[in-house]
């Protein structure tokens, strides 16, 4: 039998979804022009006032919110309250180095958990389970949004953040854990582990996983399913617009819903920003149409995605989108964290390096690798080997810090980086994905 | 009075040394001494030859990274000790070794030659020399 969180909301009809929806974007819409002026100042450049916003309809003819916004107004520009109402902020990398921050009031978390406790209901989670959320707990969304949305099911959880392995699986066995919330990767990692140690998929507790934050394959779910012994659920969010359970996957295992009472999704083309019809490719846009301290209007993911309202058999009616099938940009998303080439760059600049550099990512035993091949120049070179080699730890201690990850730096020939007509390929993802 | 060392970065692959010894052979570079320094990743090779600027030309024609250092060039007797009694010399002289190679003066000569890098090339050379050690420069490399 299907369980749901807020069945109400959750299996309410169109009419109602759009309801809500209209009166939530109006009230949005002037709590944004009375509170926050960099999107004012938008509006008024686009001729829009909030009178011109009756509901959903109108909705394109709001200005996008950009990932160059985010970094213009930084930290507080897009703030819709004052801090003092405002009670956390988590983070993520921006396109040049430089971080997005993001405010949550009380009000923000209480509701972005009920989205990760429908997301964990869905997954047939309830009070009788032991759920493991093995996401990372800090600036990162993972483990704070699904620790929340667990709590609110009810589950016993465990709050174990990600990494270390041999715990993580010594936890599993002892407290019989049932639900995993991890990055797909890392499932599939935890489960070759116990595989290894001879655990069969009959002897392992887990029941069902909910993994994000990263792109997965349909093959890479059969395969986790098949080592875990469990059903293995996708879930979709953004730290713009509170974190993992903007969508989740439900029982058909086919589609995101995307919690439309707080969401209003959109796909334009990414070239012209036309609004496309519901069930044709393009960009994901996200209005967030309750968030308080944070209230996102017409966000550009930049994700190439596809929506549609068919049926859907767990009786759930809000809109589904599909897997997310690329990037309108070049952002990479490696071991679930946000990678621009444009930082890499800044980076290699900074230390003297030419942008002569390739990026080279691939999936080694289900974990994502990133190498930097950066060209030798006469400049960097010098007869001493310490020197090349200390100048190198140098450039991997500032990728480091800049992307949050451990990248492997390559130094290469010079010129011996591929150019196809003049211009570098600099990304070459070998992920299967 | 010094030496001029060609270095070049090399990636550690197969088939690169082939490549730079290819382009030194066509120009007709002839090498005194070859020495080889490498991590996991690249490597380093550092040249003595007789025409420095006919390689480091076809080098940089070639897309080859490489610089010219000065290094010292000792005379070294070819007997027992030898080594020894410069080293104690340049440690006497507070002079550190960064790194060093040695090569063989040809079948005619009583000594070796060991090529130094140091930081201070010139005291260096006057700490052997007061001893009468015998420090050599690039024309007699050439000639060689």
């Amino acid at each position: 039998m299907e369980r749901y969180y807020q069945p109400e909301i959750e299996c309410a009809s169109q009419e109602q979804i759009k309801a809500w929806q209209d009166e939530r974007l109006v009230k949005q819409v002037k709590h944004v022009w009375d509170n926050v002026p960099y999107y004012r100042k938008k509006m008024e450049e686009k001729g829009v006032t909030p009178d011109d916003i009756k509901g959903r309809d109108d909705l394109h003819k709001l200005p996008f919110i950009t990932k160059t916004d985010l970094r213009d107004a930084y930290p507080y520009g897009l703030m819709g309250k004052p801090l003092k109402d405002c009670v956390r902020i988590h983070s993520t990398s921006g396109t040049t180095g430089k971080r997005v921050v993001v405010f949550y009031t009380q009000h923000d978390i209480d509701l972005w958990e009920d989205c990760c406790a429908r997301a964990i209901t869905a997954a047939g989670g309830t009070d009788e389970d032991v759920c493991q959320v093995a996401y990372g707990f800090g600036l990162f969304t993972g483990g704070a949004g699904l620790n929340g949305g667990s709590h609110k099911v009810g589950c016993l959880t465990i709050p174990i953040s990600s990494g270390n392995t041999d715990r993580q699986i010594g936890f599993i066995k002892d407290l019989s854990t049932t639900i995993l919330c991890c990055t797909p990767s890392y499932a599939a990692y935890l489960g070759e582990s116990m595989k290894e140690m001879g655990m069969t998929p009959d002897q392992i507790p887990l029941k069902a996983g909910i993994f994000g934050a990263e792109a997965w394959s349909e093959e890479m779910r059969q395969d986790i399913q098949n080592t875990l012994g469990i059903k293995a659920y996708d879930i979709y969010g953004l730290t713009e617009l509170s974190g993992p359970g903007v969508a989740f996957e439900c029982s058909e295992q086919n589609g995101m819903h995307i919690n439309e009472d707080h969401f209003i999704a959109e796909i334009i083309d990414p070239d012209t920003g036309e609004v496309l019809p519901e069930g044709e490719k393009g960009e994901l846009v996200f209005t967030a149409i309750t968030k308080e301290a944070f209230p996102m209007l017409r966000y550009r993911t930049k994700d190439i995605c596809m929506l549609s309202r068919e049926k859907c058999s767990c009786g759930r009616t809000h809109v589904k989108m599909c897997k997310p099938m690329g990037r309108s940009d070049d952002m990479l998303i490696i071991r679930g964290v946000n990678v621009f080439p444009s930082q890499i760059e800044t980076v290699l600049l900074n230390h003297g390096y030419p942008a002569n550099y390739q990026i080279i990512v691939d999936r080694v035993n289900h974990t994502d690798t990133l190498d930097v091949h950066v060209e030798m120049t006469p400049e960097m070179f010098t007869d001493n080997l310490g020197e090349v080699s200390r100048r190198q730890k140098e450039l991997v201690d500032g990728l480091r810090s800049m992307l949050g990850l451990t990248a492997k730096v390559t130094l290469v020939a010079p010129k011996s980086i591929v150019r196809s007509e003049g211009k570098a390929v600099r990304i070459i993802d070998k992920r299967k994905i | 009075m010094s030496v001029k060392q060609i270095s070049v970065f090399l990636e550690n692959k197969p088939g690169t040394l082939l490549e730079m010894t290819g382009v030194l052979a066509e120009k007709k570079v002839d090498m005194r001494a070859l020495s080889l320094a490498e991590t996991s990743e690249f490597g380093i090779a550092r040249l003595i030859v007789d025409d420095v600027y006919a390689a480091a030309t076809v080098l940089k024609e070639n897309g080859f990274v490489h610089n010219i250092t000065s290094v010292l060039c000792v005379c070294i007797p070819d007997e027992p000790g030898g080594l020894n009694k410069v080293l104690q010399l340049l440690s006497a002289a507070g002079v550190n070794v960064e790194y060093m190679y040695a090569f063989l003066g040809g079948k005619t000569v009583d000594h070796a030659y060991m090529i130094f890098r140091v930081q201070d090339r010139k005291a260096a050379a006057a700490a052997l020399r007061s001893k009468g050690i015998r420090v050599v420069d690039q024309e007699e490399i050439a000639q060689l």
